[in-house]
């Protein structure tokens, strides 16, 4: 097979559809291409050895994702067992079966759409396929809720593959995260299906109105709406930890995406300053705010109430902060790029996130906003950090020791360098 | 009284082959080459026409811009042919050698009295300036100028170089003379760096600032000591040599002959018996390629190390600047899922199921792939990690593509040379070419500016 996919390159060499040959050939075999200038020896990495270790930290999110979609579904309509056991309740075969069959067409439809632009402007323009859509792919089943319509999806990815990235130049030239350029599609162009609390139980929405009629609301929606009573009764601090919660498919899971992210920095493939930072960032505002409160300036009536003294840390485990962080804010394409700036960049995406979230009239959410405008200010953060760089040069240069010395060329040349 | 100089970022690159500490004497080759690339930004004019005799250490050629510069034959001999490229080009030299070879010789300057100029010409003409490479653009240094600082390196840190504490013995008459001479160009120090755990020659020289240096590579780039010791600014320039030349330069200084003689390294996991050879600049590989023995038929010849050479092949000659000839397996065949399976075989720089960080020493047999194709960037924060010098390596080689020479000033591409970007070059995970980068902005920096 070698040989003969290597005689098949050489054919397409030069023709139009080599790219998308090439994309199909360097999936299975990593190409023969040997070194030209330069180091004649390269390290082992490449860019889909990279991509696929953030995927293989999303995989047991997926997982997760499916095994909760059945189990909020039938909790719903059932009822939540009284007693509840993971392998009892949670891991069964009904559960895996029709999370299965509702993630699965989220996850082809996300990376068919996706792929086919990639493939289709690598072939116009002449260039690789890149591997950016390979995680993005993964990320945007789950990060929507469960009973997003396919076609919706579809609009979306397109819409973010191509002005999220594709125009900007394609991987590693974009300036907005394109999982969540689709996501910020979703909500701004269909907000009544986005939000509420039918959306994100599979079933809830084509049940609503009628006797059968369930309720799919996340936890954020309960804070917002002020009803504490009722989530606490429904949900325990351990429940909202390990997942067992409405939510995005694969955002729900605290617990699965602390390992995930364990595993980033371990590997060394995620930036663990944007990651740590981030947490802090959204520590202290949940600390504001419950200072607010607990200084009694906000009064108990107030719609943001509830959402101010929820307390600081338990932010971090529900709605998506936690997936926010580590598999949206790393992205090193629209991220900072320098290590003092991912901690810049990583607090205000906390802080802002646990702000948005607060403050935020029409949905409880406020990650993928904080993101997305944190992708905006990542280069002028760059840049300030950057001119630390080049300012201490500068300060340098007045010292600096040119001969000639002591003629008036030098001075001249320092005085136009340090305007 | 030496300072300390320790380097936390970097990486070493163990592989296999590395040259045993016993030297040999290479058989005479029978044609010498010079490789006009080796000059980079020189253009030659020819002082010797095709099929003249020349003697050793006699000009071929001068510099059309310097025009005191000259080039000397590294042997006595005819030359027979000067191998041109597109539009008329020179790219090679080659000399056929007598049997017995004959010297010119110069009459030597006395290095206790002789001023900077007198020293300067005197290199000039007998063929030793081009030793002396200067910063900013890392090229033969201008004789025109005045260098802040002199900087040598005698620490060996890339992978499978020749080691300098070991071929540098004995040359300590050399050393010192070609030290005093240098010492007359600049008003300012001259600094040699020695490893800390080494056992050096250039420990016992007199009149140089001396440091003692640990870490990994890059730690024994010039480049990265100078960022340490004394960082390039606008404006300044900064001589470097290496030690291998100095003792070329000692012995011109001392004896008024230039003799190309230079103990070379013979290294990689194809060698048979990777050692060290007495030969000369310039002369064919093969005479002690084969010497050695190799294990496969068809592999990689560098001129250099396998991070900063360049490439050749067993009818290939000694590079001028070389100490070290290095050969490796060619890796033009395809991996199957290789992008996905667990990697044990290889050096990665991160953990995502490559497993060089279990064993940091081991020793790897790495071929030419790139494990990998071309792509933009992405991944950020990897190349700070193997990169020491205070500068942002990712941004200065953006704006050497963009061409923005205001950015490449100010991130300072003044103190950089192509090789400080080599282990950048290794960890990449877009395959980018860095060296290739920073030389084109290097060049277009001298050509605006310069």
């Amino acid at each position: 097979m070698k040989d003969k996919l290597h005689q098949l390159k050489v054919k397409y060499q030069g023709k139009k559809m080599a790219p998308a040959f090439n994309a199909l050939h360097t999936f299975l075999f990593t190409p023969n291409e040997t070194t030209h200038s330069g180091s004649h020896v390269r390290a082992a990495d490449d860019l889909k050895r990279t991509m696929n270790t953030v995927i293989l930290a999303l995989v047991p999110c997926l997982l997760f994702g499916m095994f909760n979609t059945g189990y909020q579904h039938y909790s719903a309509i059932n009822g939540f067992p009284e007693s509840f056991s993971v392998l009892e309740h949670f891991l069964t075969w009904e559960n895996f079966w029709l999370g299965f069959i509702t993630v699965i067409p989220l996850v082809v439809v996300s990376y068919g759409v996706g792929l086919a632009i990639e493939f289709l402007f690598a072939v116009i323009k002449g260039h690789e396929v890149e591997e950016g859509y390979l995680v993005t792919g993964m990320l945007v089943p789950l990060i929507v809720p469960v009973d997003t319509p396919l076609w919706m999806l579809a609009v979306a990815v397109a819409f973010g593959v191509v002005i999220g990235k594709e125009v900007f130049g394609g991987t590693g030239m974009n300036i907005l995260n394109p999982a969540l350029t689709i996501r910020a599609f979703l909500f701004f162009a269909y907000p009544t299906w986005m939000s509420g609390d039918k959306v994100w139980v599979h079933g809830a929405v084509e049940r609503a109105g009628t006797a059968d009629a369930i309720s799919g609301e996340t936890v954020l929606g309960y804070l917002a709406q002020g009803n504490t009573g009722e989530l606490y009764q429904k949900y325990d601090l351990a429940e909202m930890f390990y997942g067992f919660i409405p939510g995005s498919v694969g955002e729900t899971s605290t617990f699965l995406i602390l390992l995930g992210g364990l595993f980033l920095i371990f590997s060394k493939i995620a930036s663990w300053r944007i990651m740590v930072s981030a947490v802090i960032g959204s520590l202290v505002m949940g600390l504001i705010f419950n200072g607010i409160v607990d200084a009694g300036w906000i009064p108990e009536y107030s719609k943001f109430y509830t959402l101010m003294s929820f307390d600081f840390w338990q932010h971090l485990i529900v709605g998506g902060l936690a997936f926010g962080i580590v598999f949206m804010a790393t992205d090193p394409v629209t991220g900072s790029q320098t290590n003092r700036g991912k901690w810049i960049y990583g607090f205000l995406i906390g802080f802002l996130s646990v702000m948005i979230r607060v403050f935020n009239p029409g949905y409880p959410e406020g990650v993928f906003l904080a993101i997305l405008l944190m992708n905006v200010f990542a280069p002028t953060i760059d840049h300030y950090v950057v001119r630390g760089n080049v300012n201490r040069r500068m300060k340098r240069l007045k010292t600096a020791t040119i001969y000639p010395s002591a003629s008036d060329e030098v001075d001249t040349l320092k005085t136009e360098t340090a305007q | 009284m030496s300072k300390d100089i320790r380097i936390k970022k970097g990486l070493n690159i163990n592989l296999v082959g590395a040259a045993e500490q016993t030297t040999s004497k290479a058989v005479s080759s029978n044609t010498y080459a010079l490789n006009l690339n080796d000059f980079h930004g020189i253009t030659p004019k020819m002082l010797v026409k095709e099929g003249e005799e020349v003697k050793a250490g006699e000009p071929l050629f001068y510099d059309k811009t310097k025009q005191d510069m000259h080039f000397v034959s590294p042997v006595s001999g005819e030359l027979v042919e000067i191998v041109r490229g597109a539009r008329r080009r020179i790219l090679t030299l080659k000399i056929l050698a007598d049997k017995e070879q004959d010297y010119m010789i110069h009459k030597v300057p006395d290095l206790d009295t002789a001023d900077a100029e007198e020293l300067k010409t005197y290199l000039l003409q007998t063929g030793g300036w081009p030793f002396i490479k200067q910063r900013p653009y890392d090229v033969i240094a201008d004789p025109d100028a005045t260098p802040k600082a002199i900087f040598i390196s005698g620490y060996t840190t890339a992978p499978l170089a020749a080691e300098l504490d070991y071929v540098l013995d004995g040359k300590r008459q050399e050393l010192q003379a070609a030290v005093t001479a240098l010492s007359r160009f600049t008003p300012g120090k001259i600094h040699v760096s020695v490893g800390k755990k080494g056992d050096s020659v250039l420990e016992r020289m007199k009149g140089v600032e001396l440091h003692k240096v640990s870490g990994p590579h890059p730690a024994g780039l010039v480049g990265t000591q100078i960022n340490k010791i004394d960082p390039i600014n606008k404006g300044e320039v900064v001589w470097t040599i290496t030690p291998q030349d100095l003792v070329i330069l000692g012995e011109l200084l001392l004896t008024g002959k230039f003799n190309a003689e230079r103990i070379v390294a013979l290294a990689g996991s194809v060698i048979k018996n990777p050692k060290y050879y007495i030969t000369k600049i310039g002369a064919e590989i093969s005479t002690f390629l084969y010497a050695s023995g190799v294990k496969e038929e068809k592999f990689r010849l560098i001129n250099g190390d396998v991070l900063t050479g360049s490439r050749t092949n067993t009818e290939g000659f000694l590079g001028f600047y070389n100490n070290t000839v290095t050969a490796i397996p060619e890796g033009d065949d395809y991996e199957f899922f290789g992008w996905n399976k667990p990697v044990f075989d290889k050096i990665s720089p991160t953990r995502a199921l490559t497993f060089s960080w279990l064993q940091p020493k081991k020793k790897y047999d790495l071929d030419t792939n790139t494990n990998g194709e071309h792509r933009a960037f992405v991944v950020t924060g990897l190349y700070e990690e193997v990169f020491p010098m205070d500068i942002y390596p990712l941004q200065l080689l953006k704006a050497c593509m963009v061409k923005d020479l205001d950015e490449m000033e100010q991130l300072g591409l003044y103190e950089v040379a192509p090789e400080d970007f080599s282990l950048t070059e290794f960890v990449c995970i877009s395959k980018q070419p860095h060296q290739q980068i920073i030389r084109e902005g290097l060049d277009l920096m001298q050509k605006e500016l310069g």
